[in-house]
């Protein structure tokens, strides 16, 4: 917002600020200069308003976790007779379960971010856009909803590793949820800069289609990024879900006790020219992706009009 | 104007000074001037695509201006947006609610945005819930509500911060009349318990009749303003209809007598005289034409707008600038 407003002191307390002359039977409130305090607040009922509407959606949290299971237990199970024959005896259910960890909560993340969409629609987003607030603030309330959100969704998926031979660390639990938190904040920050000029649901969802499918599968979530073929291999690197992808399946298989043979075959890890690309800088670009588009993201909700 | 004595000294509530907007080559408001005191009730009246709309969203520093400018509490929409909006509160055309929330989460959300002080939140929410009877509906889901319900809520959350001027925009556009005019009892309620200025906007005129002041816009500028009272009594003339056994010779027997050209509307001989009433035993006296029955009006507000611009306000609505009401519906999304 372009305007910053003088700090003026004003007491956040019960007074009548108007000019004495008043039949006003109440106390009146005043609403307070904007403060740090106050952009606070907004950003967290922003944020809260993404929890409370997503607990009462049930059909969303079941809809959002029909896709992750049909990948994970029948394309899993339907392919793991011909693929066994390069697992090296790893379960391929096993295997594409850091990829479905991944899907659970991009999917989730891109819906949250769609909510604004609807805001706009039925007219709610304007009673956060005239508010005395910053913009930023909003923006930044719905990021941290749709990732907040999005991370609660992939708990769930998280919850069956069991099921998929995986064993309950608490290290890599630990370690997944922050990679699942950090991938639903960028792609919610997609989904929201996204928002800012696409200003209709069926042309939003076409677009979600249109770049979150592609980006899951060139992203080797169901299959292992070396020995590609060369265009893949490059696209591959290009796509910035590839070094969410990557961590996750490291966090993973550091904890499977498989075959020296496996480990190499199913996670082989992605490479910059020979450069194993260490797990922490792969957090960090996809960190880095998300915080340039919640900036472009603010500065499309800032503008007037 | 208003209950308050001492209103001369204050700084006017909205003070507008050759305000115009412009669309491209659409001039949807038209340098216009007003100024509207503290604690009044100011309405807006003109058909669809007047400008009323891109007005109020300029006023509430949702639209800027291309040209004039306007002070909300002292502040300037451009300059000042954020300390004009501390100090405005909104209900718009369209319902801007959460569904998905309760009315008292909806409340609450706007408490927090709006940075309420967190003690006043509680009473002030229970004040304002009272006041449009939705105390005892506050944990439903709006989704569940009525139109009119929603509408009701929405000037609750509007005066939850307890703002200096309350914009509404046809606050009673699409509902039925029983619930439009429990708006208005709302509203007037309103006015007597919170020391607020209104400002609104509406096609319906009787309305505008609430109003302490009306400033009557028609294709982007202002064409009148005063009282309703003032207004119509700027018409002058009341509007007598009689009823005869043979209307030709009635009107022509008018213009033989009296000067007066009558017409037939409504079935009716009618015309208009300074003062009606008077006129009525000196036509039963001088006419010379058996009469069944009369009726005698004053000027409404229809008139009033009529004579300001010439038509109607609902054939201006329905032959009115189509670009100019697409713009206005366009703004209002």
């Amino acid at each position: 917002m372009a305007h910053q407003t003088p700090t003026e002191a004003v007491p956040a307390s019960v007074s009548s600020p108007r000019p004495a002359g008043g039949q006003a039977q109440h106390a009146a409130v005043r609403v307070p200069a904007r403060s740090l305090r106050g952009e606070l607040r907004a950003i967290k009922i922003v944020w809260k308003r993404e929890l409370i509407r997503f607990s009462r959606d049930r059909l969303r949290m079941l809809t959002s976790l029909m896709q992750p299971f049909l990948f994970l237990f029948i394309l899993g199970t339907g392919l793991s007779s011909i693929a066994a024959a390069g697992t090296h005896g790893v379960n391929l259910r096993t295997f594409v379960y850091p990829g479905v960890l991944c899907m659970a909560v991009m999917f989730t993340a891109m819906f949250s971010a769609a909510s604004i969409v609807w805001d706009r629609e039925f007219g709610f987003l304007r009673e956060m856009m005239v508010a005395p607030v910053r913009r930023s603030s909003i923006v930044l309330g719905k990021c941290l909803g749709g990732a907040t959100v999005a991370a609660l969704q992939g708990v769930i998926v998280l919850a069956i590793a069991g099921l998929v031979d995986v064993p309950y660390v608490p290290v890599m639990i630990l370690e997944i949820f922050a990679l699942q938190l950090l991938l639903a904040f960028s792609i919610t920050a997609f989904g929201v800069m996204a928002a800012a000029r696409v200003k209709q649901m069926q042309s939003f969802m076409a677009l979600t289609q249109m770049v979150i499918l592609p980006m899951f599968f060139i992203s080797g979530a169901m299959f292992p990024v070396s020995g590609l073929p060369q265009w893949l291999a490059v696209l591959n690197r290009l796509d910035p879900l590839t070094y969410a992808v990557d961590p996750m399946r490291r966090a993973v298989f550091a904890h499977l006790n498989i075959s020296e043979a496996a480990r190499k075959a199913l996670d082989p890890g992605v490479t910059w020219f020979g450069w194993r690309v260490p797990g922490l800088l792969e957090a960090g670009v996809v960190a880095v992706l998300g915080i340039a588009m919640l900036a472009i993201a603010i500065a499309e909700f800032s503008r007037v009009e | 104007m208003s209950s308050n004595g001492d209103l001369d000294v204050r700084a006017p509530a909205v003070l507008v000074d050759s305000l115009s907007k412009r669309y491209g080559d659409l001039e949807a408001v038209r340098g216009i001037d007003f100024e509207v005191l503290v604690n009044e009730t100011f309405g807006f009246l003109g058909p669809n695509g007047a400008g009323k709309t891109t007005t109020i969203s300029m006023l509430c520093t949702l639209v800027r201006p291309t040209g004039g400018r306007a002070l909300v509490g002292g502040h300037d929409v451009v300059g000042e947006r954020d300390e004009v909006r501390r100090n405005i509160g909104l209900v718009f055309q369209d319902t801007t609610l959460d569904g998905y929330l309760t009315a008292e989460q909806n409340l609450r959300l706007h408490a927090e945005l709006y940075g309420m002080p967190r003690e006043t939140v509680a009473p002030r929410m229970q004040q304002v819930m009272e006041m449009v009877q939705l105390w005892d509906r506050r944990g439903h889901l709006v989704n569940t509500f009525s139109g009119g319900m929603k509408r009701r809520l929405e000037i609750a959350r509007g005066l939850l911060h307890s703002p200096r001027v309350l914009f509404l925009d046809e606050p009673t556009v699409g509902l039925d009349p029983q619930t439009r005019s429990s708006i208005w009892s709302y509203i007037t309620k309103l006015k007597r318990e919170e020391e607020i200025t209104i400002f609104l906007t509406t096609h319906y005129m009787d309305e505008a009749e609430y109003c302490d002041r009306i400033a009557i816009m028609d294709q982007g500028k202002i064409v009148a303003l005063d009282t309703p009272q003032a207004l119509k009594e700027s018409v002058g003339a009341d509007r007598v209809q009689i009823h005869t056994g043979d209307d030709p010779a009635a009107i022509e027997a008018l213009q033989e007598r009296f000067g007066i050209q009558a017409g037939t509307a409504e079935g009716a001989v009618t015309f208009r005289v300074p003062s009606g009433e008077e006129f009525v035993p000196r036509l039963f006296a001088e006419l010379g034409q058996p009469i069944k029955s009369v009726s005698v009006s004053r000027p409404s507000l229809d008139d009033v707008f009529m004579s300001y611009t010439g038509t109607t306000i609902r054939d201006a609505e329905a032959s009115g600038n189509d670009r100019n009401r697409n713009m206005a519906r366009m703004m209002a999304r």
